[in-house]
């Protein structure tokens, strides 16, 4: 995973709520069995509209995402989160999150950041009075920044450690292999088997 | 055996979550371990691709179970896509390499996960089941918890058989009084999210209690718990009982002799304890129900079919009211129009919501004697399902009324397979989402249950069955 501590960079005001998984990318792309190519989904059937914000130019370059709320709703593929990192995202601001997508995020870098909704508004508005205006999100000082606002974030120290240090879960778990052993030594006699 | 002490006080939730606390630390989440988990092909390739690029094993190959179902064709025959080909012959690959039971297509017991789980008897009380897939909320109906993870997740699941979680809060969502004839599970949880809407369950478990959700079906309670995810709460559950044991006791999976009474005095106490206290409660009146339908784009956005579509003005809150604005034009919809007179040109009976023995009965029960007017098709759950529909002759029902009688899949409900929607086509479903695009670019879904579903087939737009 790749790690994270603080990020600065341009955002794009996605004025939308209920942007669910099958928005951020459509089943059709989730036929792939590699990880690489899904910034070409992204948004895949929004992005035929012209109008739509991430064809507006002056917003290119844009590593933050500032969502209405309940991002990432619906279908727990993980396929969302390898699209928008891809893409160039490193970061999703929003009021109210989709748990699963939630925890994808974190288990792939991609810091998912929740704010108040008005704050998320001012956020919106701002970037879209000034498309180049910088926004660092410090997952250190947990706050977002931007033009002299200064607007903190909650986020577990667990998390946030695993985040800053880019570790591998697995890997982590694995240190408790013993512990793993101890209770399947104490599981129910009865639980089902696949076999 | 680690049997908690009996402390006083806990939900249901709380006391399957405890029973499988592996480790426990200050300042980190819970390692709980996974009882069963579930794969299929799309949210799978990735995971063993880690596996093998660390290493590493599939810890409990005899905790894990595949399946293909997303990209199945209906239809008999091969796989025409070459993209989904690759996909279901690399989840093959993948089951002999790590060594993982497999129900391929054309298998007996091949089907949508979340339909064979629950018929092989391996989905029982009080377990842990996980699924790269987020209707594995469906599982909870058992009194389980059941949820759907991401691909990094089941490969941590391949790996360790446990997940890093944190606990989520408890919301009890109470059903009082009981559903009129006519309503189904299906109209009940359609209700329970539009009343609490897609963010409701956000960060909780939902348990459904009450009257009427005790006297709802196995199959009835597995359509609740499978659309928890709708309102955002990523589990749902409920207490078992009579009627859990009854559908377990005698299938493949499920414990026998000695092992069934142990098993069934543990399961009994797998309920919320008297003076338990949820984070959230939330009251329904089953009695006041009428069978439900969608008409925006997010589950939320549903209504008794008696109503009509709403006025966005009429919604006081701002992103309600754009989200409205939105679902309307997307959904080729004016404000006004009664619900009964949306037209379709589609009707899907199936899917992990729907696509059981029961939901098969009650619209056969409806075409049986008369002609779909429109395409329906008819996509049983599982293989299984299927054979039992044809001993039924529920098929030759669905045929003589002039309804397609498919294979076992996902079909319609996510059109990764054949069976999609053109641009702008109109369906009533009984599948779980109605979110753009979902049965097919440009497609506009209506969530209705099998008995809707079946009398809209019949006279082409949204009806209940009491019109006909």
């Amino acid at each position: 995973m790749e790690a994270f501590t603080t990020h600065t960079g341009t955002a794009v005001p996605l004025r939308r709520s209920n942007v669910d998984t099958d928005q951020i990318i459509p089943a059709v792309w989730l036929k792939q069995v590699s990880r690489t190519g899904f910034e070409k989904g992204l948004f895949a059937a929004w992005r035929e509209d012209p109008t739509f914000v991430l064809n507006d130019p002056s917003y290119e370059g844009a590593s933050i995402l500032v969502s209405g709320p309940d991002f990432g709703t619906g279908s727990s593929r993980e396929h969302a989160v390898w699209a928008l990192q891809q893409y160039g995202f490193r970061v999703v601001i929003a009021a109210r999150f989709g748990d699963i997508f939630r925890n994808n995020s974190t288990k792939m870098g991609l810091l998912p950041v929740v704010l108040p909704a008005e704050r998320v508004e001012a956020l919106q508005a701002a970037v879209e009075a000034d498309p180049k205006l910088e926004v660092t999100v410090d997952l250190g000082e947990r706050q977002v920044r931007w033009a002299g606002e200064v607007v903190a974030f909650e986020i577990d120290d667990y998390t946030r450690w695993r985040l800053t240090e880019g570790l591998d879960d697995i890997g982590l778990t694995l240190r408790h292999a013993d512990d793993v052993a101890a209770y399947e030594n104490g599981r129910q006699p009865w639980l089902p088997t696949t076999v | 055996m680690i049997l908690k002490e009996e402390i006083m006080g806990r939900t249901l939730a709380e006391k399957v979550w405890e029973q499988h606390v592996v480790r426990r630390a200050e300042g980190e989440p819970d390692l709980l371990y996974i009882d069963l988990h579930l794969i299929h092909e799309v949210t799978s390739p990735q995971a063993f691709d880690g596996l093998r690029l660390a290493g590493r094993k599939v810890r409990r190959p005899d905790l894990t179970i595949a399946t293909e179902d997303h990209n199945v064709p209906t239809l008999l025959g091969p796989i025409s896509d070459p993209v989904s080909k690759t996909q279901v012959e690399t989840l093959r690959k993948n089951a002999a390499e790590f060594g993982i039971r497999l129900h391929p297509m054309g298998d007996a017991g091949q089907g949508v996960v979340h339909i064979i789980g629950p018929q092989f008897g391996l989905t029982q009380p009080g377990m842990t089941i996980v699924c790269g897939d987020s209707h594995t909320s469906t599982h909870g109906a058992f009194g389980g918890i059941a949820f759907g993870i991401g691909t990094s997740e089941v490969e941590h699941v391949l790996a360790t058989q446990t997940l890093p979680a944190y606990r989520p809060k408890t919301m009890a969502i109470e059903v009082s009084g009981e559903l009129p004839a006519g309503v189904t599970a299906k109209d009940l949880i359609l209700a329970i999210i539009a009343e609490i809407g897609t963010g409701g369950g956000q960060g909780y478990i939902v348990e459904y209690r009450g009257e009427a959700v005790r006297k709802l079906s196995m199959e009835g309670r597995m359509t609740v718990c499978n659309m928890s995810i709708e309102a955002g709460a990523r589990a749902g559950m409920i207490a078992p009982d009579e009627t859990t044991f009854a559908y377990l006791k005698g299938r493949p999976h499920a414990p026998e002799g000695e092992a069934w009474d142990q098993a069934v005095e543990y399961w009994t106490s797998l309920r919320t304890d008297d003076d338990a206290v949820f984070d959230k409660v939330v009251h329904i009146d089953a009695s006041t129900l009428t069978p439900y339908v969608t008409w925006g784009t997010n589950p939320g956005q549903g209504l008794p079919l008696g109503e009509s579509v709403p006025d966005p003005e009429s919604f006081a809150d701002p992103v309600a009211r754009s989200a409205a604005e939105r679902a309307l034009e997307y959904m080729g919809l004016r404000a006004g129009t009664p619900l009964r007179e949306i037209e379709v040109d589609t009707v899907f009976v199936g899917s992990c919501t729907n696509g059981r023995i029961e939901d098969l009965r009650s619209a056969a029960e409806i075409l049986r004697g008369r002609q779909v007017t429109t395409r329906t098709l008819i996509v049983p759950g599982s293989m299984m399902v299927k054979r039992q529909a044809e001993e039924e002759g529920l098929h030759e029902v669905f045929k003589a009324a002039g309804a397609e009688w498919r294979e076992a899949g996902c079909s319609m409900c996510l059109g990764m397979n054949p069976d999609t929607l053109k641009p702008g086509e109109r369906s009533a479903s009984t599948s779980n989402r109605n979110f753009e695009g979902r049965q097919g670019k440009g497609g506009r879904t209506h969530l209705v249950s099998p008995q809707v579903a079946a009398a809209t087939a019949v006279t082409g737009r949204l009806t209940a069955p009491a019109d006909l």
